[in-house]
């Protein structure tokens, strides 16, 4: 029989056996794994409650080895609201996209924003509503073709694409705001680093936070998996740039 | 035994209180009774109402077409209230606001100098407990006791003057009608 | 002892008394004293308020909440009872017990804020998408609105079901004297199995609304549909008034119901002999019940602050053995005792 000395590689123990149901090249993968390996460090697993949100991760509540929900499409800040005022020393995480918490769900991320509700949200922004087959989002590019801006997003017609990241920082309860991408190893490595930050400011009470991870839709997108990195890191990062747009958790922890 | 009682002025004039205090006199009397207030635009210094019912049967309807009593405040109360008045009814004016005469003659009318009488107590604010002490005179309805502890229980926590301050009020609203 | 109490206040009283200790709600005329009073209360005894954003909002911090297994609540009035729809469908798909108090006021629209009872087709047939049901009580006075509440929460987890206590503004504004329930021990309220608290030392729970697979969700479907029908055989509750020699019964519930009890009487003065049938559980209808007592009487009367959405549950209980008539006013008027007792005077003849 075979001994093992050092494991190098496994599965977080916070994701399921279910397989993913994700497209070829979907960024959901990596950032699934990213806040299940986060929440295996932290040892938060057994008192973390999380809201999946309508969207391409209506499914991420079956993923994830925790006690779930699903939340009406964009409702996910009101319903992780409700489980962190009936159990504060609970974990509670949003898991969004740029359909759920950038359009519909406008009102209820502000507002959880605003009141430094004591959560965390993962916003995942790919540019384009992927469940729903390719049409165009808030934070959908100018001149992106989708199959509802089929001659590109026009800003006279559509306005242009919006940045949570920024708005939200702008808010005296938001903690913690970071956009990060998970193109290479080390901006995976980024990423997990800020998604944990985002984690340890909900532990210690201090309010909101959010991590905004740009990501691609291959599929939608009509590229393959290569080629839509590539356009993440040349197109979205000049609208959407990277980095922290508020931090107050320096020397809390 | 069930009697209804429309009591209507301006805002500010606090008939809703004088109601409350009729309304909960009665039950610490041990009568059933209910309280109703017209809300809404009213309430924003306009006129404003309320409904009370007493009696020592269940009450059914909150709402009263053919009242007992109605006390008017102001002119507007007086006409708007007149005509629903029961026959052989009651009418309890304040006649410091009121310089008119009601038209039925087929009702009782009561005058009360209430802002004049309030006035003379030192509190111009206390012409409805003066025109409720009035009101209890004439109708029978409410006691002086329960009136007192009525107060009380509204005043809870405040200073005791200002209970003594109403209750003389009420105590020279029954003295001005015979 | 008996307090003098608003409508508002006295359910908000005896629904902490009955353990809720979490309250989500949004300012809406005829009701927001409620609102204010939990604001003031809850803090008091422990409990969580939370002034949401929007209805919307509210209904889904009822939803979060309610997923951690405890007594939840809010209040509002028509229009915020529209917004909350949407979020009123997940928690019925999902399972979730909560208390809604709905303040009727006139619609539609923006209407105005007036007692209306407008809101029955929304409450019972389902305002939100999809084959689900709520049980909604329809107290007449004070004292039953908060006798009521402890079992709103009662039937709530029994049943894993949305409760909705439909009052109208006149309930909610009115004063009367109320004797308050004995406080429920929060103690010895269970954790449902169902709960999500954090899988500690158990398997990760769900909580959802939600199965693609048709054949899955048929399945939910079919177990929400037994719930309703072990409701409708269990749960029905209605009140009779002076039925037994009646000639003319008259249907109402809530505010309009005791506004027939005062007319009946004024009715048998005149000679005729009119009788109420209060049903208080508006969802599950005492269908049955309505049925057998309509068969010995000349005619039935439905008599609604709306233009007619209750009589629909009293013809199907009725079913054509006796003529059904209405009589209703809505948008904010309440019909006056004299209105009603005209319209049954009309019918006598």
């Amino acid at each position: 029989m075979a001994t093992v000395d050092k494991i190098v590689a496994q599965m977080p123990k916070s994701l399921s056996k279910v397989e993913f149901s994700y497209c070829p090249g979907c960024h959901h993968g990596i950032v699934h794994r990213i806040i299940a390996e986060v929440i295996d460090e932290l040892g938060i697993a057994e008192k973390t409650l999380m809201v999946a949100p309508v969207g391409c991760s209506v499914f991420a509540y079956n993923f994830f080895d925790l006690d779930g929900t699903v939340a009406a499409h964009g409702r996910a800040p009101a319903v992780a609201t409700g489980m962190k005022r009936a159990l504060p020393d609970r974990i509670v995480f949003t898991y969004q996209g740029d359909g759920d918490l950038a359009s519909i769900g406008t009102a209820e991320i502000v507002h959880a924003a605003n009141r430094g509700e004591n959560i965390t949200t993962i916003f995942i922004n790919n540019a384009v509503y992927g469940m729903t087959g390719g049409q165009m989002a808030p934070t959908t590019l100018i001149g992106q073709k989708t199959t509802t801006s089929p001659y590109g997003r026009e800003p006279k017609a559509n306005g242009y694409p919006i940045r949570m990241s920024e708005m939200l920082s702008t808010l005296e309860g938001a903690v913690y705001i970071e956009r990060t991408m998970v193109t290479t190893p080390q901006n995976v490595i980024k990423t997990k680093a800020a998604i944990k930050k985002a984690f340890q400011a909900q532990i210690k009470g201090l309010g909101f936070s959010m991590i905004e991870v740009l990501s691609t839709c291959p599929t939608n997108w009509g590229m393959t998996p290569i080629e839509a990195m590539k356009w993440l890191e040349e197109n979205m990062t000049k609208t959407f740039p990277l980095g922290v747009f508020v931090d107050k958790t320096k020397g809390m922890i | 035994m069930i009697k209804s009682i429309i009591i209507a002025g301006f805002g500010g004039q606090g008939v809703m209180l004088m109601g409350k205090i009729i309304a909960e006199s009665a039950m610490l009397d041990g009568l059933n009774v209910t309280w109703l207030p017209s809300y809404g635009p009213e309430m924003r210094g306009g006129t404003a109402n309320c409904t009370v019912i007493v009696g020592d049967e269940p009450i059914g309807s909150p709402v009263v077409d053919v009242p007992d009593v109605v006390i008017a405040m102001n002119i507007p109360s007086m006409i708007k209230f007149e005509e629903m008045l029961k026959k052989d009814g009651i009418m309890i004016l304040n006649s410091s606001v009121i310089d008119r005469e009601p038209s039925r003659k087929d009702i009782k009318v009561y005058k009360i100098d209430a802002n004049k009488i309030a006035d003379a107590i030192g509190n111009s604010k206390v012409l409805n407990m003066v025109t409720l002490g009035a009101f209890a005179r004439v109708t029978g309805l409410v006691k002086l006791e329960m009136i007192g502890k009525a107060l009380e229980e509204t005043f809870a926590g405040k200073n005791k003057k200002l209970i003594d301050l109403n209750l003389e009020a009420v105590r020279q609203g029954m003295n001005s009608v015979s | 002892m008996k307090m003098l109490m608003k409508g508002t206040e006295a359910i908000a009283e005896a629904a902490i008394r009955a353990g809720c200790r979490l309250y989500f709600g949004y300012p809406i005329t005829p009701q927001s004293e409620l609102t204010e009073y939990m604001a003031k209360r809850m803090p008091e005894v422990k409990g969580v308020f939370l002034q949401s954003e929007s209805e919307v909002a509210t209904v889904n911090m009822l939803y979060g909440a309610a997923c951690t297994g405890k007594r939840v609540m809010t209040s509002t009035s028509s229009p915020g009872f529209s917004l909350m729809q949407e979020g009123i469908s997940y928690m019925a798909g999902a399972e979730l017990p909560a208390v809604f108090i709905n303040v009727m006021r006139g619609g539609p629209g923006l209407g105005d804020i007036q007692p209306s009872q407008s809101d029955y087709f929304q409450s019972t047939k389902g305002g939100g998408h999809g084959d689900y049901r709520m049980i909604v009580l329809a107290p007449h006075t004070l004292q039953e609105a908060a006798n009521i509440m402890g079992e709103a929460f009662d039937l709530a987890f029994k049943y894993r079901m949305l409760v909705t206590i439909l009052v109208d503004g006149m309930i909610g504004q009115m004063m009367e004297p109320v004797e308050l329930p004995e406080w429920k021990n929060i103690e010895e309220l269970k954790e449902p199995d169902w709960a999500l608290t954090g899988a500690k030392g158990r398997k990760p729970r769900k909580v959802t609304s939600f199965d693609l697979d048709p054949y899955e969700l048929e399945k939910m479907n079919l177990r929400y549909q037994a719930t309703y029908k072990r409701v409708a055989e269990n749960e029905v509750r209605y009140e009779e008034f002076k039925i037994e020699d009646a000639d003319i019964i008259v249907v109402a519930y809530g505010t309009m119901a005791r506004i027939v009890k005062t007319v009946a009487d004024s009715a048998r003065k005149e000679g005729i002999r009119v009788g109420l049938f209060r049903p208080i559980t508006l969802w599950p209808f005492p269908y049955e019940r309505l049925s057998k007592i309509s068969q010995n009487v000349k005619h039935i009367l439905t008599v609604e602050m709306s233009y007619g959405q209750m009589i629909e549950d009293v013809k199907l209980a009725v079913n054509g053995k006796t003529n059904v008539d209405f009589y209703g006013r809505s948008a904010g008027v309440v019909p006056t005792p004299m209105e009603v007792l005209e319209a049954i005077k009309k019918i006598a003849r």
